[in-house]
């Protein structure tokens, strides 16, 4: 059903940029919320069997939202701060993405992330930017952000079969 | 990409090139270091060769990554379905 909808993924070393883009089959208005409102946000960005439970969220320039990724037992495997640094409603966001202890101690480095949208036929393209600085650091990143719990899902699964036999 | 095709010496790949034997053996070194590209001697001289099976990891990383992504927008994919027909 939506295996006609266009999506890219680029990773430029040399700039130490990944360029996510993907095409949506919804309207503008409802996309931006998707993808800036905390209680949406929450609902999407985890894979099974975890979810994303934001503590706080302030969607405004200068704004943050702490947030985490919680297995199913409740506990809080993951804890990230982004900080909003730039909204023009509706076209581009920006924010700095860190990871960081449960006491919202950021560690040391973190990443860019710029988000531009734009409707086209009833169907809304999102253009999403990740630069870090340090090529190593970026790696660890999309490990840990999509990785970490796709790989956990894999060991559930295993655990799964073995059971199975 | 010359080596793709088959070992080299840093002599016959700077010659492709108007670069210095010293330039390329220093590019090679970076590679060899990062376990893209592999080294044997052959007598005097040192033949490069790409390493197809390190080149291959990388491909299915980024692959890998990609597929993470594209679950998580199928997941938004179905939300977004689901706030379509609210506002209906």
């Amino acid at each position: 059903m939506n295996n006609d909808l266009f999506f890219d993924f680029t990773v430029d070393k040399e700039a130490k940029t990944a360029v996510i883009t993907r095409e949506f089959n919804a309207g503008l208005d409802l996309v931006w919320e998707a993808f800036t409102n905390h209680e949406l946000l929450d609902k999407w960005t985890a894979p099974q069997p975890f979810t994303a439970k934001t503590k706080y969220a302030d969607f405004e320039v200068g704004g943050k939202r702490f947030y985490a990724m919680v297995d199913p037992d409740g506990n809080a495997l993951r804890w990230a701060l982004q900080k909003y640094t730039s909204i023009s409603p509706k076209t581009n966001f920006k924010m700095f993405n860190v990871f960081a202890d449960a006491d919202e101690n950021p560690e040391e480095f973190g990443s860019d992330w710029d988000y531009t949208f734009s409707e086209e036929d009833g169907k809304t393209k999102v253009v999403i930017s990740i630069y870090n600085e340090s090529m190593e650091r970026f790696e660890k990143m999309l490990e840990m952000g999509f990785v970490e719990g796709f790989k956990m899902t894999i060991v559930n699964l295993d655990n799964l079969l073995d059971s199975l036999k | 990409m010359l080596i793709a095709a088959g070992s080299m010496t840093p002599n016959a790949i700077a010659d492709n090139f108007q670069v210095s034997r010293q330039a390329v053996s220093k590019h090679l070194r970076i590679l060899v270091e990062c376990e893209l590209v592999e080294q044997d001697a052959k007598g005097r001289e040192i033949y490069y060769q790409l390493k197809h099976e390190k080149i291959r990891e990388i491909d299915d990383y980024v692959e890998r990554l990609r597929q993470i992504i594209q679950s998580r927008f199928e997941d938004l994919d179905d939300l977004l379905e689901a706030m379509k027909e609210e506002t209906k």
